[in-house]
């Protein structure tokens, strides 16, 4: 068995195993040492992950698991990510009596992502998407005794099993209608043309079961409520972390079928302006910034499907794909780190006054809102820049229109907050949590700028992943 | 040279807003300082410039590299209209920086971002990269939105969020027709503006052409800004602080029309020429609807924004008879687009110190209305001296900038649209009337002032600040031989490289 090809996710589940360990024989307020073996195993992988680049492209596993570069750098952002979240939670979770399991659940669920990005089999993606599932719903009702935390949990899970379903569905009629669930093969019997309104059916379901691991319309309503009431650091590693592997699954999906058989791109294209203006338009007027976020990275996903749609049309796509990835997770986990570092402060007129009070958690915050919007020369706009470019290239021209025309309607929200912290005033002091979350603060909000200054460097890693390997 | 132009003032403003302990006046006397730099190093290049025939049309080229996977790199460099615009904006942010005015606490931060400004509007204009083009410009955006939305008056924060929408909604749509333009036609993917004007990659493409156009002109548009999308103009301008509204009007409503004729009007002068009748009739509806509605103004800084509308519509109707044929009247074209430059200096001349007067004026007795005032003649004759030369020089008086810039306009149309020259004169009858108006309402008749104020006249450096400015406004309106040249060489190019 090649070991080696997945010596990152083993990584990460090795990391977890210690902490959960670690922590059964540790008095609680020792726990926070936790965190520590999280961040180190997070970067242990990250530098597994970097080192597989030079043998890709190749399959492995009897054409399950494909290493492709989209797939690694996928999971080298999935590997940072959480490496950032472990960074925000100890202080956050301080008070938890279950404080080191938390992170056991952090790198398990940040697996389950990596599975995602590689599969080329049916069934290891069902297995991925529910490895990040259920993971998932434990840290999103982490805080069992505030009932805004367990409705969050509660919520995810109702629709994340709904979802589950339609896959696992979705994949029984695909194998039902072309006898296997590996990629290669199922290439090789569409290959023969197997058109059927069943794998229509079929692939659809897939589809959705993947939109929901995104947040993507039409399952996307549990973000939102992830976002508001899941603990800060939960929220931010749910917003972002699955949001990567699923992508690209999506977009080795989307490639997998020819278009003459079956078309995804269309539907695709579709539910991207749906996501992105539904996300748009519910965020203008919350008064909860955890929540307005929620919905942003709704909207966000939206972009992102901007660009699995054009996967394979466009040779930009995939590039595009990964650098838009990319400047959105930064973003989102800065933003995401100012509100953890702010003990969760919540509601936008609490944020009032936070430039004079704390001029750098100000500076973190308006930065990742502005690189959502796109405003250059942050990373966001880097990747906003390649997505609306790889859109025209991939003749979805009217999309591109779309997304920026809800480009324009998303700074409305963001400014709602940036005036806020910038113009307003108050008279009380505002408290932070302690020095790893300020860590996390400065790391992402200084990536958040350098990413985008330095996009050529990243540009030019994500060149080479222009194709998506079918095993 | 060019670089430093635009690295310092970045630099100063990175440098200001870490000073924590610097006061009002060592913040002040930095922004002066380091905003000088760039004016001095465009003063250098300009005595550098080489306007004569067989010259290259860009001059003082540098060159580095950024997104090569994307053909984007640093690339600055300037023709004769980038260079005299560049300048001239130099010049003002020095104005905007020296301009005293009241700030309170934060006036570091204040001064942070007029350099912070400083910087990136430079770049707009230095810029050879298309997508550079597009950072810079974008960045002008959020520096106007922190300056109007925290140093503003009144309802500043809805009026700078207003200004941030509507001109974002331009940019990136511009973004778009970018995007559009250089996917098009052959070769690898670049964003250096030389080689696709040397390109033309839209030429043939009807549709695509005409939509990549379409996304030009509304995003310029709205940045120049053109009826009907000029409404977020007068909300930013009677909110922004003075020497905002200055830099607004002064500097980034040109980068519209700057846009308009680097990009459309030299990278795609067969559609441009296509449209072109369009485009002027857009500015022919901005210099009346302009005029007519400023002379229904009772605020003084309201009435002063409504003539950028009209004075911006001169200079849109200028560039759109420079690229209105593919082949003929060169000479006639040529002279419109060099009028439609000069009027850019110009109003940045004489309508930024015009908004530095009307912020005197809230200064003195917080209040734009007209009707509050009367008769300063008698109580402040060095403002009302100034007022009255950039007034007269605003509606086109002889041996005024002005002049110049209207006059070489409508001899460059005429010869290519009559009727559309002839109807755009009334737009001048109008502004001498509402500009009339205004100078009788406030100067002239009974002494009257809000009550219970005084209204001391020009302080010494708001004094030094007006007659630095409209010294150049007379020096170009007797003399602008030495502006002409450059603008008149590269122009030529731009016409005739077009035939």
């Amino acid at each position: 068995m090649p070991i080696g090809d997945v010596l990152p996710e083993i990584c990460l589940v090795l990391a977890g195993v210690a902490a959960l360990l670690f922590a059964s024989f540790v008095p609680q307020r020792a726990q926070g040492w936790c965190a520590a073996m999280a961040v180190a195993g997070a970067i242990a992988s990250l530098l597994l992950c970097l080192n597989q680049l030079g043998d890709a492209p190749k399959s492995s596993f009897s054409g399950a698991w494909a290493l492709d570069a989209p797939a690694i750098w996928a999971r080298v952002m999935i590997a940072g990510g959480t490496g950032l979240v472990a960074l925000m939670a100890p202080h956050w979770m301080a008070g938890d009596r279950r404080h080191g399991e938390y992170y056991t659940l952090l790198l398990f669920s940040a697996a389950g992502a990596m599975l995602m990005a590689g599969a080329a089999d049916l069934l290891e993606l069902s297995v991925a998407v529910l490895l990040s599932s259920i993971t998932g719903y434990a840290l999103a009702a982490y805080h069992r005794a505030w009932s805004v935390s367990v409705e969050a949990g509660m919520k995810y899970f109702l629709i994340g099993a709904f979802a589950n379903t339609v896959l696992m569905v979705g994949i029984a009629l695909v194998f039902g209608m072309l006898g296997d669930t590996r990629y290669g093969q199922i290439a090789a019997a569409l290959a023969e043309g197997a058109a059927s309104p069943l794998l229509d059916l079929g692939a659809g379901l897939i589809v959705l079961g993947v939109l929901f691991k995104m947040g993507a319309v039409p399952a996307h309503a549990w973000m939102p409520d992830v976002a508001e009431g899941a603990p800060a650091p939960s929220a931010a590693f749910l917003t972002v972390i699955p949001k990567i592997g699923a992508a690209v699954a999506l977009a080795r999906l989307v490639t997998l079928f020819p278009a003459d058989v079956l078309d995804l791109r269309p539907l695709i294209a579709v539910l991207a302006v749906l996501t992105m203006t539904l996300g748009n338009l519910a965020a203008l007027w919350q008064q909860d910034l955890r929540r307005l976020l929620g919905w942003s990275s709704v909207s966000q996903s939206g972009y992102a499907l901007v660009a699995v749609a054009v996967a394979g049309r466009s040779p930009e796509a995939i590039p595009a794909l990964l650098m838009f990835l990319l400047g959105y997770a930064i973003a989102n986990l800065a933003a995401f780190a100012v509100v953890t570092h702010l003990r969760g402060r919540t509601r936008i007129a609490d944020y009032a006054g936070l430039w004079r009070d704390r001029p750098w958690e100000a500076a973190g915050l308006i930065l990742a809102l502005f690189s959502l919007v796109g405003v250059p020369p942050l990373a966001g706009f880097v990747g906003k820049l390649t997505v609306f470019l790889a859109a025209l290239d991939g003749g979805y021209g009217w999309l591109a229109v779309l997304a920026v025309a809800n480009t324009v309607i998303s700074l409305f929200y963001y400014l709602r907050v940036i005036g806020q912290a910038y113009f307003g005033r108050s008279g009380r002091p505002i408290s932070v949590l302690g020095w790893t979350s300020g860590t996390a603060v400065v790391v992402t909000a200084l990536l958040t700028l350098l990413i985008g200054l330095a996009a050529g460097i990243a540009l030019d890693f994500f060149a080479t992943a222009t194709g998506l390997l079918q095993t | 040279m060019l670089s430093l132009a635009i690295l310092v003032p970045l630099i100063g403003a990175f440098v200001l807003s870490l000073w924590t302990s610097a006061g009002t006046r060592a913040a002040r006397a930095t922004a002066i300082a380091l905003s000088a730099v760039p004016f001095a190093l465009l003063v250098a290049a300009w005595i550098g410039f080489d306007a004569s025939p067989g010259a290259p049309l860009f001059q003082h080229i540098e060159e580095a590299p950024w997104i090569p996977a994307l053909g984007v790199a640093w690339r600055m460099g300037v023709d004769g209209i980038a260079l005299v615009v560049a300048t001239m904006s130099a010049l003002l942010f020095v104005a905007a920086a020296a301009w005293p005015i009241e700030l309170g606490e934060r006036a570091r931060e204040y001064y942070a971002w007029i350099l912070f400004l400083a910087g990136v509007s430079l770049g707009v204009f230095l810029t050879l990269d298309l997508l550079l083009f597009y950072v810079f410009f974008d960045l002008s955006l959020v520096g106007m939105y922190f300056l109007i939305g925290r140093w503003g008056h009144g309802d500043s924060q809805s009026a700078a969020l207003k200004f941030f929408l509507y001109t974002l909604a331009g940019s990136l749509a511009i973004l778009l027709a970018v995007l559009g333009l250089v996917l098009a036609g052959e070769g690898p993917l670049t964003f250096d503006m030389r080689e696709l004007i040397a390109r033309q990659p839209l030429a043939g493409m009807d549709l695509r052409g005409g939509l990549v156009l379409l996304g030009f002109v509304f995003g310029f548009g709205i940045k120049t800004p053109l009826f009907p999308v000029h409404t977020w103009l007068p909300p930013a301008h009677v909110q922004a602080p003075a020497p905002a509204s200055t830099i607004l009007a002064g500097v980034l409503l040109k980068m519209g029309t700057f846009g308009l004729l680097r990009i459309p009007l030299a990278m795609m002068h067969e559609t441009f020429a296509r449209y072109a009748l369009w485009i002027g009739l857009i500015a022919l509806a901005s210099i009346l609807w302009g005029a007519l509605v400023a002379l229904g103004q009772t605020s003084i800084k309201r009435r002063i924004a409504y003539t950028s509308v009209n004075h911006m519509g001169y200079t849109v109707l200028g560039i759109a008879a420079a690229g209105s044929l593919v082949a003929g009247h060169e000479a006639a074209r040529a002279l419109a687009l060099t009028g439609a430059v000069v009027e850019m200096v110009a109003h940045g001349l004489i309508t930024g110190s015009l908004f530095l007067m009307a912020g005197s004026f809230w200064q003195r007795t917080q209040s734009y209305t007209m009707a509050d005032y009367g008769g300063l003649a008698g109580v402040a004759p060095k403002l009302t001296a100034a007022f009255i030369l950039a007034a007269f020089a605003s509606l086109g008086l002889p041996g005024l900038a002005g002049f110049v810039a209207e006059f070489q306009i409508f001899a460059g149309t005429f010869a290519v649209h009559p009727w559309l020259a002839g109807l755009a004169l009334f737009g001048i009858l109008l502004t001498a009337a509402l500009f009339l108006t205004m100078v009788r309402a406030l100067f002239f008749g009974d002494r009257k002032l809000p009550d219970g104020r005084g209204f001391p006249d020009l302080s010494r450096s708001e004094t030094v600040v007006l007659a630095a400015l409209l010294a150049l406004v007379v020096v170009i309106g007797v003399y602008p031989a030495w502006l002409l040249e450059p603008i008149m060489a590269s122009a030529r190019m731009l016409v005739g490289g077009a035939g």
